[in-house]
């Protein structure tokens, strides 16, 4: 068990974890009739990897996006750096440092990789209508600076030779990293990441993780990471929050959540009207 | 010398960034607004200008604004020829009400007049998308028209019906009215064109216009990163009905003299624009102009070469040019869907490699 004050704690492998950055208090969504999540809270520390598990239809998505602001939730509240987060759609909530990506890949089409990238920074950028219309000093101005922050990220993903290409042409597993690079360039605090690994091979799962693992140790960014492959969840997180049908069954390190009853019988079905 | 980008390196994000990365196409861009501006004026006749050079400059100029709406945000209007209109009347109105403003200011004002009317006009687009919203626009084109024909504030009570424009002079140069030489109407026309192509390069290569395709590819993936899609789809509209109304402001002032509504801003311009913006290429400013040429330039060369070069009866070589427009804009959707722009993107791809096959 580890030791979990206020402050943070100190990982295994010796990163050092701050304060709750994000903490979900009874949240409750519902579609119709339907209660995707019931009652769950947990927390979000800085600089921790957080992983939610659990089997299909569990009710992960629906939290990742309540979490940015997708959905709102009919009940609970979502305390955000300390402060109650009032309901604000969803671009108002990329705007307070939450960035994700999809499990069905996100990507605009028509766009090159670069203008994707430069598109995740738009909220970082100033100039104003007239200035962009003609061009003028300072527009330019900034396209080169953020360009340069842009060229950073695509270095770091090491995706600098499809820089220009469109990304309908890229296969898969490229455009999964680009759109990586789309969230990293918005330099959130908190990074979502749905299904990162999905549909990939051990080689792609491998650089991902490696990616991952990077972006939380070089830049800081508290991780949040939906993800089927029980091996990755393991190796990458910090603790693991499961859920099934709706309800938290589960939280802790990975530890603790392999060797946790109700996990167990979760993942290997066993009948819930007993 | 070869097409090539070989040896043209770029040291900076700025050059790398600029309209025409390869030294070719930086050339042939000088080189055109050259002929554009020196050669043009010295041959220019009055039947050229009138049948090909002016209508093809301010068709280029509405189908860039309905190209940033279409093409760039994804948003589909049939109002096009309604929003000419509105920059049509704006100039009556106010070169009648205030005949010593600048004439430029008239046709740039009348552009922000025709924005604000298209923003109320685009407020639907925030809940509709696609075929719906063309039909919420196609209550927007048949709505101002019958404004503009059924209330005579618009057209001061004309006993005809019809708006005609005053004599008006840039920088001392009549330009307005039946005594404009064509070279005077050739060069506003041309003036306005270049620089509104600038315009909407610069608007679409920077913040706004990914904000604008990142909407048209993928709305919802587009809030989330922090697109606001009222702002952009609002500022798509506003945007685009400025180009289309100053398109319409020159239309009626230098070009046509006198118009009345339905005649010369009825539907069927509507689609003529949206013709144009397709078979050019959707998110292509060059594609604006090469939409315009195709559907402006080629009536009359199959005019001139069949009623003028063998002599056939006129009204049978109108229909045989309708056919044949028809015919060529299938053709040229079943080969390049994208239309002529990306046509022109894959030769100058092969281009790069010629003569070597990869």
């Amino acid at each position: 068990m580890l030791d979990q004050s206020a402050e943070g704690y100190v990982t295994a492998d010796g990163r050092q974890i701050g304060p709750v950055v994000l903490e979900l208090k009874n949240i409750t969504l519902r579609f119709g009739g339907v209660e995707a999540i019931k009652n769950i809270s947990f927390d979000i520390r800085e600089g921790e990897i957080r992983a939610i598990i659990g089997p299909n239809g569990a009710g992960k998505s629906s939290m990742m996006n309540v979490i940015s602001g997708f959905y709102v939730p009919q009940e609970g509240e979502i305390i955000y750096k300390g402060y109650k987060r009032a309901k604000m759609p969803p671009y108002q909530v990329a705007r307070t440092g939450i960035a994700r990506t999809f499990q069905n890949i996100a990507l605009f089409e028509g766009m090159s990789v670069l203008d994707n990238i430069m598109t995740g920074r738009m909220n970082l950028m100033k100039s104003g209508f007239l200035k962009q219309a003609l061009w003028w000093g300072p527009a330019a101005r900034e396209e080169d600076e953020h360009r340069e922050k842009v060229e950073k990220v695509i270095d770091f993903l090491e995706i600098q030779h499809i820089r220009k290409t469109p990304v309908a042409r890229l296969p898969y597993g490229l455009k999964k990293r680009v759109e990586l690079a789309r969230a990293l360039a918005a330099e959130p605090q908190i990074l979502l990441l749905d299904e990162p690994m999905a549909g990939m091979n051990v080689e792609e799962k491998e650089d991902m993780s490696r990616f991952i693992l990077d972006v939380n140790d070089e830049f800081g960014t508290t991780i949040v990471l939906i993800e089927h492959d029980m091996g990755v969840v393991m190796d990458l997180s910090d603790r693991v929050v499961v859920m099934d049908y709706g309800k938290k069954i589960g939280d802790g390190t990975p530890d603790e959540v392999r060797n946790n009853q109700d996990v167990i019988d979760a993942y290997l079905g066993v009948s819930h009207d007993e | 010398m070869l097409y090539r980008e070989a040896g043209d390196f770029k040291t900076s994000y700025a050059s790398d960034n600029q309209t025409f990365p390869i030294r070719f196409d930086r050339t042939a861009y000088w080189a055109v607004m050259a002929v554009a501006f020196l050669l043009v004026p010295m041959v220019l006749t009055d039947y050229w200008a009138n049948s090909i050079v002016i209508p093809f400059l301010i068709y280029v100029i509405a189908a860039l604004g309905l190209n940033i709406l279409i093409g760039y945000t994804g948003l589909l209007s049939l109002g096009t020829a309604a929003f000419m209109a509105v920059g049509a009347y704006s100039t009556f109105k106010l070169t009648t009400a205030f005949p010593e403003m600048p004439i430029y200011i008239v046709f740039i004002l009348s552009g922000l007049v025709t924005s604000a009317v298209g923003v109320l006009f685009g407020l639907p687009s925030l809940k509709i998308k696609g075929f719906y919203l063309a039909v919420a626009t196609l209550a927007a084109q048949f709505f101002l028209i019958w404004l503009f024909t059924r209330y005579g504030w618009f057209f001061n009570y004309s006993s005809t019906g019809q708006i005609s424009m005053p004599e008006r002079t840039m920088f001392g140069v009549v330009i307005t009215g039946a005594s404009a030489s064509s070279t005077a109407v050739y060069f506003t026309c041309l003036i306005f064109t270049v620089a509104m192509a600038w315009l909407a390069r610069n608007l679409t290569r920077g913040t706004l216009g990914r904000t604008w395709m990142a909407i048209r590819d993928m709305d919802i993936a587009a809030e989330i990163i922090g697109v606001n899609p009222l702002i952009a789809k609002l500022s798509s509209f506003a945007v685009s009905s400025f180009f289309v109304g100053v398109a319409g402001a020159l239309t009626f002032a230098v070009y046509l003299g006198a118009v009345e509504a339905g005649e010369a801003f009825g539907i069927n311009k509507s689609f003529l624009v949206l013709f144009m913006v397709i078979i050019g290429g959707l998110g292509s400013i060059l594609g604006s102009f090469l939409g315009a040429a195709f559907l402006v330039v080629l009536p009359v060369l199959l005019k001139l070469l069949l009623v003028d070069g063998l002599g056939w009866p006129s009204d049978l070589a109108r229909h045989l040019e309708i056919m044949i427009i028809g015919a060529l804009i299938i053709i040229v959707l079943i080969a390049e869907p994208h239309g002529m722009a990306a046509l022109w993107r894959t030769v100058k791809e092969k281009l790069r490699l010629w003569p070597f096959p990869h």
